[in-house]
């Protein structure tokens, strides 16, 4: 029984929470050189908080609504170009010496795509979703017309060509230990991803509210049955998902430094990887989803550049084949 | 039980076949270069339609892969016409290569995802697909890359092939129109069209038909009958992904060009899913429908809104959202509005209307 022994060691250090170190180390032994895996593991970190961002919205409407959003990726657009815009707006401050600036026009940026994520999920799901509940068919087919539309809209504000996005001053540059360089950016976008998380986690496990959601997501008849509005927590839940996507797209747009409109649309199959990979409805699942994204996409992306997508698509299967479910759904 | 059919369907049939005739005398109706494009254009996009509706329609099964398939066909025609150099043989063995991989992807696919929910094999099929767009771009020196690749026909349907001469030898007119490769070409696009075309409209009408519906009805109930669902879906996922890379084999003749823009891109998805849905899901007459309008009104509709944006001119934002390339725009509202208040498209819609007792 030694097997069963190691899968208990396992199973009590974390179980597949510590599938992103595995893959670390696998990518460590694989790389060899140090100093670009820690390269590479922070930018893989960075990528995969980015990604949860825009991720963790779907995944949490989809386990309480038994909706999916195929126009997600829409806010993930408007939130990149809407935070470009705010900062092209602000670039004098941007550039002034003052940090107390820099840090302004940055959240100002970033509450710009957050309000903005948060008026459109309100709007989407009255008016796009509301009348397809309950049939997936021509929730698939509603959803992905509003894409469209929605990337006309894109197309027809802000024109078809590449826009720069300036970065705030005090984010410039990397912090260089030895021979090892993190990008500040980099790290920032990984604490901004992980503060979302706890709090995210803190609500939905230690708040009345959150216990209300989970509730609605084991069982939405006996919620509504005891008498709480569930379809208010619902708004309330797609509008916070649309404006996390909308964060996420923001700060990606930082991250690529030059956006185009086809920004959504390439980051949605990466979301719906990793929203497949996690499981749907949970917001650890998802975590794990994309951290390990990340982390195989840097990899790949350095050891074999022409593999890069197909590794996530890889990815997939191979945990598909493990877990159908995807690691830790909420949803059965 | 029989039901005399409604004056709906004899009119959705009748139109279905007034634009099987107006395609199959096209060279002879209309003269030009581009409308020969467009007719050829509509021949094959119903036939890519009609092999979505089978999963769509008929199984209730999404999925984004559909240009993928048609891309496998496009491509190995392609490649093999490149490599080899015009003839017959590359193309059969193109659309064969193409067939061979579109069916293991199927089933591979199939038996993986659709089990699942629906929606997870929505999302597994987009992914899918957009992994081929991304292979297609990078081996770029099998497939061109982004610019994809340019060869000949087989001679057959050179421009300068004299099908029928006139007694001193020059190329014969008939009603006006030249007998040269051209034609032949265009009538090989519109038989093999209309060939698989048949079949699909041979196997909706079949027992096989029947169990399709009943699935995407009630899966449950199919399967406690006895019929098993997943065998039943790969299948149809299956067929109607073979009947795809063929049309891509054939448009890829007619082209003599093929590249991500007209075999693979997500657009050509999203062309598909308007015609389905706008034309009707769930009858094989709505794809007819549905495509003549939407390449029509892709080659047609952008010019009138380059007129419309010139009017309206001096309002705000509604000069942008006129202009030609914006005609997405509202083929999506329009689209929208047609899954709210008309799920079953125009022919579905129609074919209900004007029961007779």
């Amino acid at each position: 029984m030694k097997g069963f022994g190691m899968t208990r060691w396992i199973e009590k250090m974390g179980g597949v929470n510590l599938l992103p170190v595995a893959v670390m180390l696998v990518g460590f032994v694989l790389i060899g050189a140090p100093s670009s895996w820690v390269t590479l593991t922070v930018a893989g970190l960075a990528m995969g908080m980015m990604v949860f961002l825009m991720a963790s919205g779907l995944s949490l409407v989809f386990g309480l609504m038994d909706v999916l959003n195929f126009g997600h990726s829409a806010f993930v657009s408007f939130g990149a170009f809407v935070a470009a815009s705010v900062l092209a707006g602000l670039s004098g401050w941007l550039g002034a010496p003052s940090v107390l600036l820099n840090v302004a026009a940055l959240a100002l940026a970033l509450a710009a795509a957050l309000a903005f994520g948060l008026a459109a999920g309100l709007f989407f799901e009255r008016v796009i979703i509301k009348p397809v509940y309950k049939d997936h068919l021509r929730q698939i087919l509603i959803t992905m017309g509003a894409l469209i539309v929605s990337e006309q809209i894109i197309l027809a504000l802000w024109g078809g060509t590449p826009i720069t996005v300036h970065r705030p001053a005090f984010l410039e540059g990397a912090w260089i230990i030895g021979d090892i360089s993190i990008e500040i950016y980099r790290g920032f976008a990984f604490a901004l991803g992980l503060v979302v998380f706890a709090g995210l986690y803190f609500t939905l496990n230690r708040t009345r509210l959150g216990l209300l959601i989970r509730a609605g997501v084991e069982n939405r008849e006996m919620v509504e049955a005891l008498g709480f509005r569930i379809d208010r927590l619902f708004v309330g839940v797609f509008m916070l998902g649309s404006a996390l996507a909308a964060l996420g797209g923001a700060m990606w747009a930082g991250y690529l430094t030059l956006i185009t409109p086809a920004l959504g649309g390439e980051m949605m199959i990466v979301v719906f990887i990793v929203v497949i990979i996690g499981g749907l409805g949970s917001i650890e699942g998802t975590l794990l989803g994309a951290l390990m994204v990340g982390l195989v996409s840097n990899y790949v992306g350095f050891l074999a550049p022409k593999l890069a997508l197909a590794s996530n698509m890889i990815l997939m299967m191979a945990i598909l084949m493990w877990r159908p479910s995807g690691l830790r759904p909420a949803v059965k | 039980m029989s039901m005399k059919p409604t004056y709906g369907s004899i009119g959705v049939k009748l139109v279905v076949l007034l634009i099987a005739a107006a395609l199959l005398f096209a060279p002879f109706l209309f003269q030009d270069v581009r409308s020969i494009e467009v007719a050829a254009r509509i021949c094959i996009f119903i036939v890519l339609v009609a092999s979505y509706d089978l999963l769509i329609g008929y199984t209730g099964i999404v999925s984004f892969a559909h240009t993928m398939f048609f891309g496998f066909g496009a491509y190995g025609a392609a490649i093999l016409l490149k490599q080899m150099g015009p003839g017959w043989a590359p193309v059969v063995l193109g659309g064969l290569a193409g067939i061979a991989l579109s069916l293991v992807i199927a089933v591979a696919i199939g038996l993986l995802s659709l089990r699942v929910k629906a929606i997870f094999f929505a999302m597994i099929t987009l992914a899918a697909a957009s992994v081929a767009l991304v292979l297609a771009s990078q081996l770029s020196h099998l497939t061109g890359g982004e610019d994809g690749i340019t060869y000949s026909a087989p001679d057959l349907f050179k421009p300068a092939t004299k099908l029928l001469v006139d007694a001193e030898g020059k190329v014969l007119k008939i009603a006006g129109v030249r007998m040269n490769g051209k034609i032949a070409a265009y009538y090989f696009v519109f038989l093999s069209s209309a060939v698989l075309f048949g079949l699909m409209l041979r196997l909706v009408g079949s027992p096989l038909g029947t169990v399709l519906k009943a699935i995407r009805e009630n899966e449950a109930r199919a399967e406690a009958i006895g019929y098993r669902v997943v065998a039943y879906r790969t299948f149809v996922f299956c067929i109607s992904a073979v009947v795809a890379s063929l049309a891509g084999t054939i448009y890829a003749v007619w082209l003599k060009y093929t590249g991500p823009e007209t075999a693979l891109s997500f657009d050509i998805m999203i062309d598909i899913l308007l015609m389905v849905v706008i034309g009707g899901m769930g009858t094989m007459w709505g794809p007819v429908i549905g495509a003549t309008l939407l390449v029509i009104a892709q080659y047609y509709l952008r010019d009138l809104m380059g007129a419309a944006a010139e009017a309206v001119s001096s309002v705000p934002l509604l000069p942008e959202l006129l202009n030609p390339d914006r005609w997405l725009f509202w083929l999506g509202i329009l689209f929208i509005l047609l899954v709210y208040f008309f799920p079953k498209g125009i022919a579905g819609t129609a074919m209900e209307k004007g029961v007779r007792q």
